[in-house]
């Protein structure tokens, strides 16, 4: 009990604390911004630690943080290969060609209105479909390894970024395409000087939205057959052996990977698109 | 007068749109000779910007005849014989100032040698130097209409379109810009047509000034200006200048009546 009356003191004082830091004279320093979220997380993992352990919440239903931190650490040879399984190959190579694709579409989908007509209901329906009916079938045609995985990912990933892409190509403003005529700048001078970097903005959502599809995607089509490792393996097997603290070290694997995947992509549309309205300091 | 650049004789554009046909432009016929200054005024709705657009091969007339430098306006375009100024600065977000008047001498495939030098020289010319850098929503509106005229110059093209591209600034940038503007042509020699609801400025600036009506868009009256050329901001409270100010109102009263 003792431990539940600390948790309760460890949430008021961290609260408390922050509370003081955000509204203090010191608020605007780039250390107190970073400091207040991360205070904030390691409240919630301490209240956490020292509730289940205070009420003695069995393992299965919800571990402490320190025994998932040990999982994670004791299991690392099994859970790297499995990253690079997941992550690395079916995730990202799904990625790499679902978004590449759309992003190839868009422009062809762009340029002839029929296919505009006849491609983005398609690519609706696609998207509509259920991944735990597709993947078993994606899983047949292209085997237990990471191309399967690769194949749920780019059906999942390909609709978004070709409707996000879509409506890029077209936000341009009647006076811009104008003075491109003025110039007699020819199609492909127009798509790459104007339409492009304008659409940036609208591919990076689409690019965004993508990576956590993507990871979910490739997780997922796992629990259809894969070879025996792999992140979504590993969550199976271990429900099975109610080693629970081991399938919650494959969420913080997961965590870890999708939040560094769209911070990646998200510096890089910073980079970007630093000119647009929404990104300017 | 010379050889006209810009012919138009007769010409008629009818848009179809969803309330039936509105009739743009006319029996608009009007010869503009090099290195003239044309202003055309009226109020909005006189197809003013129109017939500038159908010059630049950007609207298609539905009758008459239209030539730019002896070519339809379309092959006219296409050989880049104008630089067109727009109402806004249009300039790319995404490109430096310096990157946005490089915009069309890439497009037309001007060596890099030749695009740094045509960039440093048409910023000098409209007073922008050392501004190459920035970007276009570091500067002010003033500034990036400044930029979008020296775009519109650096590929130095003999003609010069602008339309009303001084509308949104307030009066004492505008008559900084006019003032520079006027000294620009005069070093340059380009032939300019320049849409305007401005009588002052359609007076100070034109050599000659087309006053058109609305419904359907048409020429009511062009004045020769007899200002001398050479045309310091006082010019606007001389006799000389208040006298054609005059016959501009009178001009678009007139068409505003029959109307």
């Amino acid at each position: 009990m003792i431990l539940v009356f600390a948790a309760v003191a460890v949430w008021i004082g961290a609260w408390a604390f922050n509370g003081w830091l955000a509204n203090g004279r010191f608020s605007d320093l780039a250390s107190v911004r970073l400091a207040v979220p991360l205070i904030f997380g390691a409240t919630v993992i301490v209240v956490w630690e020292l509730i289940v352990r205070g009420l003695q919440v069995p393992p299965v239903i919800l571990p402490p943080p320190s025994t998932i931190v040990g999982a994670f650490f004791g299991n690392f040879g099994v859970l790297w290969p499995d990253f690079v399984q997941t992550f690395a190959k079916g995730a990202l190579g799904g990625y790499v060609i679902g978004c590449g694709s759309a992003l190839l579409t868009a422009i062809l989908v762009d340029r002839y209105d029929f296919l505009r007509r006849g491609l983005l209901p398609v690519g609706n329906f696609m998207a509509a479909l259920p991944i735990v009916g597709t993947a078993p079938i994606l899983v047949m045609w292209f085997g237990f390894d990471w191309q399967s995985k690769a194949a749920v990912v780019v059906v999942m990933v390909f609709f978004p970024m070709l409707v996000n892409t879509v409506a890029g190509l077209r936000d341009t403003s009647a006076m811009q395409r104008d003075l491109m005529r003025t110039y007699g700048a020819s199609y492909w001078q127009t798509l790459f000087k104007l339409r492009f970097p304008a659409a940036l903005p609208f591919i990076f959502n689409g690019l965004k939205i993508a990576t956590t599809l993507a990871l979910i995607g490739a997780i997922v089509a796992e629990f259809f057959g894969s070879p025996t490792r792999g992140l979504g393996f590993r969550i199976s097997t271990s429900v099975g052996t109610l080693a629970l603290d081991m399938v919650w070290a494959v969420i913080v694997v997961a965590a870890l990977t999708g939040t560094a995947f769209y911070g990646a992509v998200a510096w890089l549309e910073r980079r970007m698109t630093f000119w647009h309205p929404s990104q300017r300091k | 007068m010379n050889q006209p650049v810009i012919s138009a004789s007769h010409l008629d554009l009818t848009f179809q749109t969803n309330d039936g046909p509105v009739h743009a432009l006319r029996d608009v016929s009007l010869d503009i000779g090099k290195g003239e200054f044309v202003s055309f005024i009226g109020p909005s709705g006189c197809g003013k910007t129109t017939f500038l657009r159908c010059i630049a091969g950007l609207e298609e007339p539905t009758g008459g005849t239209l030539a730019v430098n002896g070519l339809t306006p379309d092959a006219a375009r296409r050989s880049r014989a104008y630089g067109y100024v727009f109402q806004a600065a249009g300039l790319y977000p995404w490109r430096t100032i310096g990157g946005n008047i490089r915009l069309p001498l890439e497009i037309m495939g001007f060596s890099k040698e030749e695009q740094a030098e045509r960039v440093k020289r048409t910023l000098e010319l409209v007073d922008l130097a050392g501004f190459e850098k920035k970007f276009p929503w570091q500067l002010s509106g003033g500034m990036q209409q400044r930029a979008s005229i020296a775009r519109a110059l650096a590929f130095d093209a003999d003609i010069l379109l602008m339309d009303e591209p001084f509308g949104a600034l307030d009066e004492i940038v505008r008559d900084r810009l006019n003032e520079e503007l006027l000294k620009l042509w005069d070093r340059t020699g380009k032939t300019i047509g320049f849409v305007t609801h401005s009588i002052p400025e359609a007076v100070y600036l034109s050599t000659k000034i087309v006053v058109m009506s609305p419904r359907p868009g048409r020429i009511t009256d062009v004045i020769e200006s007899t200002l001398p050329r050479e045309r310091p901001l006082d010019i606007r409270d001389s006799a000389e200048f208040i006298a054609i100010a005059h016959r501009v109102r009178d001009g678009l009263r007139a068409g505003h009546i029959d109307a």
